[in-house]
């Protein structure tokens, strides 16, 4: 599938968002987030999340080819996914508007902090919405697989909570709680990742060319080839879903995000608990690197998603199995 | 809503000849002839005269070649346009309505004037029939010619590709009654649908090419002297001793034969 910068931006930068969003609905919830102690670390986080999910959503609008006509796409809830996302995500808004209302205006401890449930409900809820419009479809089998919507989720909630875990500390308002979880989602977020990988490696083709077109009920041992295209250039199906990476430049960019979305967040996790989780200068640097490392390596992550996945529709354009 | 039919009264689709096909174009061109005027806007084209040409079409045919040991390589033309899936992805994943289809034939459309071009539905189609188009940057695909099935003022009330065949290869009808005549071409020659394992259960069928025979072995292929054709030289009487005195003049010039082809004897 062609990866478009639209999209990648979009599901990376809302995925981080929704992550961060998600954690603060349920550190107020729980109160240990307060308005009393953590006021500017909190205003900060939560606009950093509105900003992000508020851009990604407007960036996903760029690959519509009538933005001036989205509106629409909050009507078919009922049965797509993409519809879906655009009405979770505009609802998740609400709980979002009124519990940044309740942190300012509202009693410390007061009944408002639970706004914070629904609004880690309403962030998860989108993040998975965004993955099910890859994972119901059927033409592109190597996003057929429940490893779709672990990895949308953990990969949200880890870059999430590390942008959370950067930003307490440079407020002073972090400790080694925030450090800790950020390590622990980006472990989980690196095993389901894995998983994804070891899946789409292990199953095999559904459909090939002789499928596709009928030709190999001809003979059990017949074999279909291209004689020609329909067009002397590539057509527009040729360019949005006929787009392949090299076998090796994958294996590349797999292990390139191995290292950027893993293993260097997860070592200056450490290096920022052993600093000291609270407001220490070395652990604040260790953190923003770990932030930035963390958001380029799901940048690469997501280009590959789309750029790794086949789509059946290939076969018709000589490609032998899907 | 985008939701699918439960059934539909008629399955109108296409059946196609793969044995027939001469891989002409003619269908595709009298597709995008027909529907780029039947359109709001037209099926648009970008560089259309230029080096690298691309643009908007409903019907596209494939060429591909089938090798079979023991038998002669053979050529199939493959058209292949919008399938009019019974369960059909491309609609229910529309978040906006604009794709449906329709309870009483079975045709899948789209509303242009809902359409955001979200290019979702070609990303769920597995045949690849769905088309952008970047000239309006919405999604179009064949309609069956919805403006010409239904119009009684037409001689032939059928879709724009099946009236231009010229090797009579596609056919039009409603697949749902067992007695119609692409029922039957489908019943007597194994007609098939595209991909079953995609679980679409497409409409159109096509018919299987039939059996070429087995491959002609080295220097029997064309050669003179084939027993399966008989022997038209005339025996006797004056035009018998005219194809004796032709052929013993031709095996004369054969054997003085070309300079460069005596070393091999």
């Amino acid at each position: 599938m062609h990866p478009a910068y639209s999209i990648i931006f979009f599901t990376t930068a809302s995925g981080a968002g929704y992550g961060l969003m998600f954690l603060l609905g349920l550190a107020t919830a729980t109160a240990v987030a307060r308005p009393d102690g953590d006021g500017p670390a909190f205003a900060f986080a939560f606009g950093l999340s509105l900003v992000l999910v508020s851009a990604g959503l407007v960036s996903s609008a760029f690959h519509l080819g009538r933005p001036e006509r989205a509106l629409r796409a909050f009507t078919q809830w009922r049965t797509s996914w993409l519809s879906r996302e655009a009405c979770l995500a505009a609802a998740t808004y609400v709980p979002a508007v009124l519990l940044g209302v309740g942190w300012w205006w509202g009693e410390p401890a007061g009944a408002w902090r639970y706004l914070g449930l629904p609004l880690a409900a309403g962030a998860a809820a989108t993040v998975y919405a965004t993955a099910m419009i890859y994972r119901s479809l059927a033409a592109v089998p190597r996003w057929s697989t429940g490893w779709v919507p672990a990895g949308y989720l953990a990969l949200a909630a880890a870059s999430g909570a590390v942008w959370l875990a950067f930003i307490a500390t440079l407020f002073g308002a972090g400790g080694n709680l925030l450090v800790g979880v950020a390590a622990v989602l980006l472990v989980l977020a690196g095993v389901v990742k894995g998983g994804y990988w070891r899946a789409i490696g292990a199953r095999s083709a559904e459909s090939t060319i002789g499928s596709a077109t009928g030709l190999d009920r001809l003979a059990p041992e017949a074999r279909v080839h291209v004689l020609d295209p329909p067009h002397t250039e590539p057509n527009w199906l040729q360019r949005e879903m006929g787009y392949q990476v090299a076998r090796r430049h994958a294996e590349r960019l797999r292990a390139i995000t191995w290292v950027l979305a893993f293993i260097v967040p997860v070592i200056l996790c450490f290096a920022a608990w052993f600093a000291g989780g609270s407001g220490g200068a070395g652990a604040s640097v260790a953190l923003g690197l770990a932030a930035a490392s963390t958001s380029v390596g799901v940048l690469i992550e997501r280009w590959l998603f789309f750029a790794e996945a086949e789509h059946k529709m290939a076969l018709y354009y000589g490609k032998r199995h899907v | 809503m985008t939701a699918l039919p439960e059934t539909t009264r008629r399955k109108l689709g296409l059946v196609i000849d793969l044995d027939t096909c001469v891989g002409c174009h003619a269908c595709v061109v009298h597709c995008k002839e027909w529907n780029t005027g039947g359109y709001p806007a037209p099926l648009s084209d970008a560089d259309p005269y230029g080096a690298e040409p691309t643009g908007t079409w409903l019907n596209r045919v494939h060429s591909y070649e089938v090798e079979t040991p023991g038998k002669a390589p053979r050529v199939v033309h493959f058209p292949k346009s919008c399938l009019h899936c019974e369960d059909a992805p491309c609609v229910t994943v529309c978040p906006t309505g604009a794709s449906y289809k329709r309870a009483e034939d079975g045709i899948v459309l789209v509303d242009e004037d809902l359409c955001i071009g979200c290019k979702l539905c070609a990303w769920a189609c597995p045949y690849g029939a769905r088309e952008f188009d970047g000239g309006t940057g919405v999604m179009k695909k064949c309609t069956l010619c919805i403006d010409r099935i239904y119009n009684d003022h037409l001689a032939d009330p059928v879709p724009a590709c099946v009236s231009t065949c010229p090797a009579r290869a596609r056919h039009f009808g409603d697949l749902a009654d067992p007695a119609s005549e692409v029922s039957r071409l489908v019943a007597d020659r194994g007609g098939y649908e595209l991909m079953p394992e995609t679980g679409c259960r497409p409409t159109n069928r096509y018919l299987p090419p039939r059996d070429a025979g087995p491959a002609p072995s080295d220097g029997e292929a064309g050669a003179s002297g084939d027993p399966a054709l008989p022997d038209a030289s005339p025996e006797g009487g004056f035009l018998g001793w005219i194809d004796r005195l032709l052929s013993a003049t031709a095996r004369e010039e054969g054997d003085r034969g070309a300079p460069d082809d005596t070393g091999g004897r």
